[in-house]
């Protein structure tokens, strides 16, 4: 690092000499790696899970665990990477889920088409609200999120007409070419092909120049801008894209349980969403589909506390956040890089 | 005009109540840049406590100002159990921490006081009283006159006390409070205790008008942070006048329109505002520095 | 030729006037220094070129186009590059995404081909990748390609922002104080550093409080006070100018 090593190089700034990649990568960046390692354990996994599970119940928590995690992964693109925070995802959810309930069983529209529709309608949304509230940053983002979130939910819980209000509405059945799905182990590979790929997708978008470019706005919306790095254009876009994936889950939640409820839209599903991000680990995506697992079954778990329930919910966010700020995978990553040296 | 006078007090009534928690997240934003998403729960400790200790045949007067130390406690504890601990946290991990500890608090008054129902007696007695056509119960006098108070100790305790001054000092600029000698620990204790007495003094005067709930701080919290954040976040004399804006407008749009989206008018009055004003309706405004 | 021209630019802060009626041109290929105590204006100058703040009045032309009402990215895509006197870097990124950041505008951005990772995208990220080692390695900073921003000393971020704005290959380079809490040794590589860089056809814009490296370097010389020009001319010009000695060399020297 001194005036010799410029002397020395010959490299200039106009230079474009492509070098091979010629990087050493160690079986370990191989294994810890979210495409190798990552992508391999989530198969892994998701293959293995119905050899282990029995009863619907087991099936049943599982697809939560798989609808929690497609959300969680994209949401943790905008709040992870991005580094913006929502505190109003569950909206997107819920409305998703709302769609598809009243377009399929009110005005009988064929499932597909009523659960594009449903993603399509909040996509719009998504993209008519975001330029003016991703201008706002920290808690001015997190208090319009959080107010978008609210307003939705209680547009569903007054619109008793089209919603069924507070005690939610049905919904019929996933029917695709006529086939109605029912079975528990269908929805489950169903879910699992979508977990994976939505997981490969996500992986892709990181690893690019956009994942990059998704970072900075997170790392530093100045130098992004400085970079030729359209910071609206990208904040529109992942934002966009979380708020679809969230409707798009929704949608096939509410198909899957055939019935759906406006806590679902509610503010305390969204702090749900954002938690299992950052229990997880930001900007980690294993960290989501750890983050989902967890924060879907710990409840399930600590039912049997009964009245200590939210108690013991409550201690447990506020120790992992003390404890582990980063959150579970990317702690556990460092300490068995330290151990591994 | 009577109508209209009726509604205005109802709005500058529950606005009261709005404006306590609303001092509450500046206090704590001020002091240490944190929104506390479990302000509300102190509204709702300070009711449950209230109606409890009265119900232990403790005297009224006395178990308010029991039901007060309690949400001030509950205060100090978070600081203390929750946010002391997590040195250098981001304000995500910030908002998950006090979430968590919401949820601490509703799950403690769930096993002690259960999901019921409480109402605590009027201070003093139900005879409505009339004047130009307005109707009001004397618990509203109480709620008002309470917040008035609190505002005015609270405007001496910042300008003519040094502990005071001191909070506000750490406030402008934590750095260099510190270098002048000032405790800044001791500053962010005092600020989440009295935080949890202000929203404590809440939940108090509203009991008897609203029911003392074990959920009842959700929409007492989101509604003081909105209250805080159409103030500009962080300025006292904003978060008085978003509370008694968002009151009011809440209580002409019950009245005039329909109360089925009374509570959604804190959030489309604060989209409108942050969509025009980013930074509140009293906020700084500023290009960022380069 | 002049590659840069500011135009009457002021920019007003309430009632404090940050430039004021500003004018200078900047010839191509060469390297032109902005210099002022603190406070007079240099980086709000930059802002103003850059466009992170809007002129209150007056204009700022590249190449002969007008830049009034273009974003900050726009006018990088337009050729302009800069450095930060507070450093902006990115501490989530190890220190060659980084600097591969700054090639952002010179790979394909759509959403499409990085969801599927088409070969023509991972190809230039790959291009990208190796050249931003290759820039580091010529602002010095080979032995910390991969290494995490936290974990590096503060004479090696400031020429990581250097690395970064190469990366972006801009016509018109713009360095806010890069010489700024650096030795001797380090100073004397950025020097030598700009000196290349001029010799490759970039343009910079430099503002430095160092005088001797100032002087060393620039063709041509802006001297700033309360945002006002004091004197504008060559090296040797600026460095006898009475009114220049005396409102900011004097106190120096
Ligand atoms: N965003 C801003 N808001 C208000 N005043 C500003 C802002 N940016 C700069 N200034 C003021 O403009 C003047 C020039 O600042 P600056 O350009 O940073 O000076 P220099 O870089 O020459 O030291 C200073 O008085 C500074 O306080
Ligand atoms: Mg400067």
């Amino acid at each position: 690092m001194s005036a010799n090593t410029m002397e020395t190089s010959t490299s200039t700034a106009a230079a474009t000499a492509i070098v091979a990649g010629g990087e050493r990568t160690s079986w370990k960046d191989v294994v810890f790696s979210p495409r190798y390692g990552g992508l391999a354990a989530l198969l892994l996994v998701v293959l293995a899970t119905p050899l282990f599970i029995d009863g619907v119940y087991q099936f049943d928590m599982a697809i939560l665990v798989m609808i929690n995690a497609a959300v969680v992964i994209a949401l943790n693109l905008l709040v992870g990477y991005a580094g913006q925070v929502s505190l109003g995802h569950a909206a997107f959810f819920g409305l998703g889920g709302y769609a598809t309930a009243i377009l399929t069983t009110r005005y009988e529209w064929p499932s597909l088409l009523a659960l594009g529709a449903g993603v399509v309608l909040v996509v719009a949304i998504a993209a008519v609200i975001a330029r003016p509230i991703l201008r706002l940053k920290g808690y001015y983002l997190a208090m319009a999120t959080l107010g978008l979130g609210m307003i939705i939910y209680l547009i569903i819980t007054q619109e008793s007409w089209l919603t069924g209000g507070p005690d939610g509405t049905s919904v019929a059945p996933l029917e695709v070419y006529g086939y109605a799905v029912y079975d528990e182990i269908v929805w489950y590979w169903l879910l699992a092909a979508l977990v994976v790929v939505m997981y490969w997708l996500a992986l892709n978008i990181i690893d690019s120049p956009v994942g990059r470019a998704l970072r900075a706005l997170h790392g530093s919306e100045i130098a992004a801008d400085n970079s030729g790095i359209d910071v609206n254009h990208y904040k529109t876009v992942v934002f966009v894209l979380s708020a679809g994936v969230a409707a798009l889950m929704g949608g096939l939640y509410a198909f899957y349980s055939g019935f759906i409820a406006p806590s679902t839209a509610g503010f305390m599903h969204s702090i749900e969403l954002v938690v299992m991000v950052v229990l997880g680990g930001m900007a980690s995506l294993v960290g989501s589909v750890v983050g989902a697992v967890l924060m879907t079954l710990l409840p399930q778990y600590l039912v049997v506390l009964s009245e200590y329930e939210w108690l013991v919910y409550g201690l447990v966010l506020m120790l992992v956040m003390i404890f582990m700020p980063r959150g579970l995978v990317p702690t556990l990553h460092g300490l068995i890089r330290r151990v591994t040296g | 005009m009577g109508e209209f006078l009726q509604y205005l007090v109802t709005g500058i009534t529950i606005g009261s109540t709005f404006a306590l928690v609303a001092l509450g997240f500046c206090l704590v934003y001020n002091a240490s840049g944190i929104i506390n998403f479990a302000q509300g729960d102190f509204v709702m400790v300070g009711g449950m406590s209230a109606v409890f200790i009265m119900a232990s045949g403790v005297p009224m007067g006395l178990a308010l100002f029991l039901a007060v130390v309690v949400g001030g406690l509950a205060g100090v504890l978070l600081y203390k159990g929750g946010i002391q601990p997590a040195t250098n946290a981001e304000p995500i991990q910030l908002i998950i921490i006090t979430v968590g500890a919401a949820l601490f608090l509703r799950g403690v008054a769930q096993v002690v006081w259960g999901t019921g129902y409480f109402s605590l007696p009027t201070f003093t007695g139900d005879e409505p009283i009339r004047f130009l056509g307005v109707v009001m119960v004397p618990q509203s006098f109480w709620v008002i006159g309470v917040t008035v108070a609190i505002v005015a100790a609270l405007g001496l305790f910042f300008t003519r006390t040094r502990l005071g001054k001191a909070v506000l000092a750490t406030s402008y600029n934590r750095d260099a409070a510190t270098l002048m000698g000032i405790d800044t620990s001791m500053v962010l204790l005092l600020s989440f205790g009295l935080a949890g007495a202000l929203g404590a003094v809440a939940g108090v005067i509203v009991a008897p008008i609203t029911f003392a709930h074990y959920e009842m701080g959700i929409m007492f919290g989101l509604k003081g942070f909105v209250a805080a954040v159409l103030g500009g976040l962080g300025s006292f004399v904003g978060a008085v006048a978003g509370a008694l804006i968002l009151g009011i407008t809440e209580a002409m749009m019950a009245g005039y329109i329909s109360s089925d989206y009374k509570d959604a008018v804190a959030f489309v009055l604060i989209l409108l505002i942050l969509f025009f004003m980013p930074s509140g309706l009293f906020g700084r405004r500023g290009v960022e520095r380069v | 030729m002049s590659m840069l021209r500011i135009e009457s630019l002021t920019k007003q802060f309430g009632g404090l006037r940050a430039i004021e009626d500003l004018s200078f041109d900047v010839r191509e290929g060469e390297v032109h220094s902005v210099i002022g105590p603190n406070g007079a204006g240099k980086t709000t100058l930059f802002n103003l070129i850059t466009g992170v703040y809007q002129p209150t009045s007056g204009r700022v032309l590249l190449d002969g186009q007008d830049l009034s009402g273009k974003a900050v990215h726009q006018r990088s895509a337009l050729g302009m590059s800069r450095t930060f006197q507070n450093l902006q870097l990115c501490l989530n990124m190890t220190a060659r995404e980084n600097v591969m950041l700054g090639g952002h505008l010179g790979l394909p951005g759509s959403l499409f081909s990085s969801l599927l990772r088409l070969p023509h995208l991972t190809r230039a990220d790959r291009r990208c990748r190796a050249r931003a080692a290759e820039l580091m390695d010529y602002v010095g900073l080979g032995d910390y390609v991969d290494r995490d921003t936290t974990a590096m000393p503060y004479g090696a971020l400031k020429r990581l922002e250097i690395a970064r704005a190469l990366a972006a290959n801009p016509k018109l380079l713009l360095l806010d104080e890069p010489a700024a809490g650096l030795n001797a040794n380090e100073t004397a590589a950025i020097e030598h550093l700009i000196r290349g860089l001029c010799q490759e056809g970039v343009t910079v814009i430099l503002v430095e409080h160092d005088m001797k490296l100032v002087m060393n370097i620039s063709a041509h010389i802006v001297a700033l006070n309360y945002g006002q020009k004091l004197a504008e001319g060559t090296a040797q010009e600026i460095r006898n100018h009475p009114e220049v000695i005396a409102a900011y060399l004097g106190a120096a020297a």
